[in-house]
């Protein structure tokens, strides 16, 4: 039989590094292929894991808890009687050693020997459950925030930011001489990445940082607070980010800076789609069907009318999407996701009012598959639910355009016969300049304003 | 100084202590006529006669007792175990004689005896004459327990053992008998009890190694030495007591620490250094102590088995690695 290696999925397009959740299968047991193996914590979603070849799951290199960079080695499958030491042997102390740093630990850098036995991370005994505490910045005798400590207990899967890798959750692994090395030496352990088995920091290490100083210096956050003698507690804490909040940090960058927005408003009279919407709502046995859908609906339809906003910038060239894969924004507690409505162009309104909230319920529990968090041509930002008047999206790269929901209000409107009440609702939709042009923005947004104030047309 | 072997040493040992001091006899199965199953009492019986060389018949228990009442009243008596092995059926003896009289008797009696003769794997000697005994001994508070690796010690050891006031356990190995080594002719040359020595110097990793398993440790080392890696070698010599300062100097020094047993390693004295290593130095380790030891199961007979259940060469190489954080290089 063959000896399978489990390695850390690339799970999405992202995706750099993934935290085991838990193993759900322990060394010994019988493994099937396609058998969930284990739950993984990536920058968007928790996913199951599953295998890819049969046997025995003889080795697990990777413990629960730990964050590995994707391709590295965590398990090994194979038949009982399977040699299994040289491919063990290659994972290398270094195996779990801390995402996204990209340098391999050298006792991984040239190939172990073949009958060598396994260097095995040290698994730890118990769940170190003051590593996730927010550090308090300056006086360790005053009580966290209890909002703060709310929202970090909500987190059950923080871990630190890319920039500090080494630090899981905030305890670093360091051997004693590293540790004594270092406050000596006054580096900061937490800004060192370990080589040693489990990202351990040994003397090398710390040694190295103590060689290059200005590196360290400069990746050290400022963030020393200024005493303020008439005020007691922490000034501030530091939360670790959660790896959707870190991914969020770094994609936003990535479109803001370079892709060129600017923003077109249009207010839509949403009376008839109201009123046609309580209509629906009241059959029996149909989907209730939200505003949201409404506005998903007449965006893909109209999309079909103007590929030229439903398109990416590729460089040299402007990729024109013949169907629409609609991202619908969903907020969550740490964060936000973009779940993908496929083929949104050719989905009913009640089509999409199921498909949308199946995918905003399952965003809620982590549980998208992470095909279903890529792949989209267009986003849609609602957030009318916190009666927001209206406001700009930042477009998710590298799609071209995203177009932003406010709240439908009842406002004062001009009738022929005088002043009336009307609903009114925002839609400013945010564009990249290199794709289109503000007239085209103009022009689209035009005619989904005209789907949605003749509404029965979003019904054939 | 002289080039002898291991066995020799032993016997220069007794012979000089037998002539300096008539209080000094020694006493066991076949050391007489026979003049020692590995012939370390050679000689012995023709120059000391049948008075100071007594033959006995097959009865630990009984000649060890003999030893320890002789003791007690004054004499020094060496009690020669064919293997070490069979000082199990003395144990009462030793442990509860031997190691506890001086306390029991408010300081009385002391019993200045040494009990010794080989232990230890060896070659195809099998479950039964295959034990590391000294794990038997080194726990009872009261016995002196010394483990010599070259003739050098072998000699001076026995000398200090002989002469020391209080039980002294003494382990040979038949695996060294025959090894060659410098030997200090000096009647009055010692080596005392409790002092450990640095066998080969090296700046990157501690091996605490004895008898059989320091030479291992040698060989490793000089294997090593071609990656990068720089070996430090204690050999502790003494068990009980233990030098501990020269064992934490060196570990203080390299940062990093492997012990090498040659018994199973639970509770062994690897797991003893380890814990000292860790309650007196960690702030100066780089890497948690390894431990090199011999399997938990009894000696096998067959050759290859043997050689499984023992720690190679290989095995304290790889645990060497490991503890540098290193396929090769610091």
């Amino acid at each position: 039989m063959a000896v399978t290696k489990v390695v850390m999925p690339k799970l999405s397009e992202q995706m750099e590094s993934g935290k085991i959740i838990k193993w759900l299968k322990k060394e010994g047991d019988r493994i099937q292929s396609g058998d969930i193996l284990a739950e993984v914590e990536t920058d968007k979603a928790d996913v199951e894991m599953e295998a890819f070849g049969g046997g025995v799951l003889r080795k697990i290199l990777v413990p629960a808890g730990n964050k590995v960079t994707v391709g590295s080695l965590i398990g090994v499958i194979a038949d009982e009687s399977e040699d299994i030491n040289s491919v063990v042997a290659q994972a290398g102390g270094g195996a779990p050693a801390a995402a996204a740093q990209g340098a391999a630990a050298p006792s991984a850098a040239k190939p172990a020997m073949a009958d060598r036995p396994a260097a095995v991370p040290p698994q730890p005994k118990s769940e170190d459950l003051t590593a996730r505490k927010p550090v308090p910045s300056k006086g360790p005798e005053a009580p966290a925030s209890p909002r703060v400590a709310e929202v970090v207990a909500q987190q059950p899967a923080a871990s630190m930011a890319p920039a500090q890798p080494s630090a899981d959750g905030g305890r670093v692994k360091a051997s004693p001489l590293a540790r004594k090395i270092a406050a000596q030496s006054g580096v900061d352990l937490k800004l060192i990445h370990g080589s040693g088995p489990g990202g351990r920091i040994v003397r090398r290490d710390v040694e190295a940082a103590q060689s290059s100083p200005p590196a360290a210096a400069a990746a050290a956050p400022a963030l020393r607070p200024v005493a303020q003698p008439s005020v007691s507690g922490p000034e501030f804490e530091d939360v670790p980010l959660t790896p959707m909040r870190s991914a969020i940090a770094k994609r936003m960058p990535l479109s803001k800076a370079p892709v060129p927005h600017f923003y077109v408003t249009s207010e839509v009279a949403m009376d008839r789609a109201w009123a046609l919407r309580e209509e629906l709502n009241a059959l029996e046995g149909q989907p209730k069907i939200s505003v949201n859908d409404f506005i998903i609906r007449a965006c893909a339809l109209t999309l079909l009318h103007h590929p030229g906003v439903n398109a990416s910038f590729q460089g040299e060239s402007i990729r024109v999407f013949h169907r629409v894969h609609m991202g619908i924004a969903v907020a969550l507690e740490e964060g936000l996701i973009t779940p993908v409505l496929r083929d949104a162009h050719a989905k009913s309104l009640a089509q999409i009012a199921v498909d949308a909230r199946d995918l905003a319920e399952r965003a809620r529990q982590r549980k998208l598959r992470t095909q279903e968090l890529s792949g989209a041509t267009f986003s849609i930002s609602n957030l009318g639910m916190f009666d927001v008047r209206d406001f700009s999206a930042i477009i998710n790269p590298p799609e071209g355009a995203i177009v932003a929901v406010g709240a439908v209000r009842k406002v004062p409107v001009v009738t022929e016969d005088g002043l009336g009440v009307g609903r009114r609702m925002a839609l400013t939709i945010s564009c990249d300049h290199r794709v289109m042009d503000g007239a085209m923005g103009a022009r689209y947004l035009q005619d989904v304003k005209k789907l949605l104030e003749e509404p029965l047309r979003l019904l054939v | 100084m002289a080039v002898m072997t291991y066995r020799e040493a032993l016997n220069l040992a007794l012979r000089e202590e037998m002539r300096r001091d008539p209080d000094v006899f020694v006493i066991g199965e076949e050391v007489g006529l026979y003049e020692g199953a590995y012939k370390v009492t050679q000689g012995l019986l023709k120059e000391f006669g049948p008075k100071r060389i007594v033959d006995t018949p097959i009865a630990e228990s009984g000649f060890t007792g003999v030893g320890i009442g002789a003791a007690m009243v004054g004499l020094r008596p060496v009690v020669e175990m064919m293997t070490f092995n069979f000082a199990l059926l003395a144990l009462d003896q030793i442990v509860n004689s031997a190691a506890k009289l001086n306390y029991m008797s408010g300081g009385q009696f002391n019993v200045p005896i040494v009990i010794r003769g080989p232990g230890g794997p060896a070659h195809q000697l099998a479950a039964q004459h295959s034990q590391s005994m000294e794990v038997y001994f080194y726990h009872v508070p009261g016995l002196k327990v010394v483990r010599p690796s070259t003739p050098m010690d072998a000699k001076g050891l026995l000398k200090s053992a002989i002469r020391d006031d209080n039980p002294v356990i003494f382990i040979e190995s038949e695996t060294l008998y025959n090894i060659k080594g410098e030997v200090p002719e000096d009647p009055e040359f010692l080596v005392p009890l409790g002092e450990a020595i640095v066998r080969r110097e090296g700046t990157d990793v501690t091996v605490i190694a004895y008898m059989g398993m320091m030479y291992r440790a040698m060989e490793a080392a000089e294997e090593l030495a071609k990656d990068g890696i720089s070996v430090e070698i204690v050999d502790p010599r003494t068990l009980q007591p233990m030098d501990k300062d020269t064992i934490i100097g060196s570990v203080r020094k390299t940062h990093r620490a492997v012990v090498v047993e040659a018994g199973a390693g639970f509770a062994g004295m690897g797991s003893e250094i380890a814990a000292e290593i860790t309650e007196d130095a960690f702030d100066d380790l780089d890497a948690p102590v390894e431990r090199v030891t011999g399997a938990s199961a009894p000696m096998p007979y067959a050759r290859n088995l043997e050689r499984l259940k023992t720690p190679t060469k290989e095995k304290i190489m790889d645990a060497v690695r490991k503890v540098c954080y290193a396929n090769g290089g610091r």
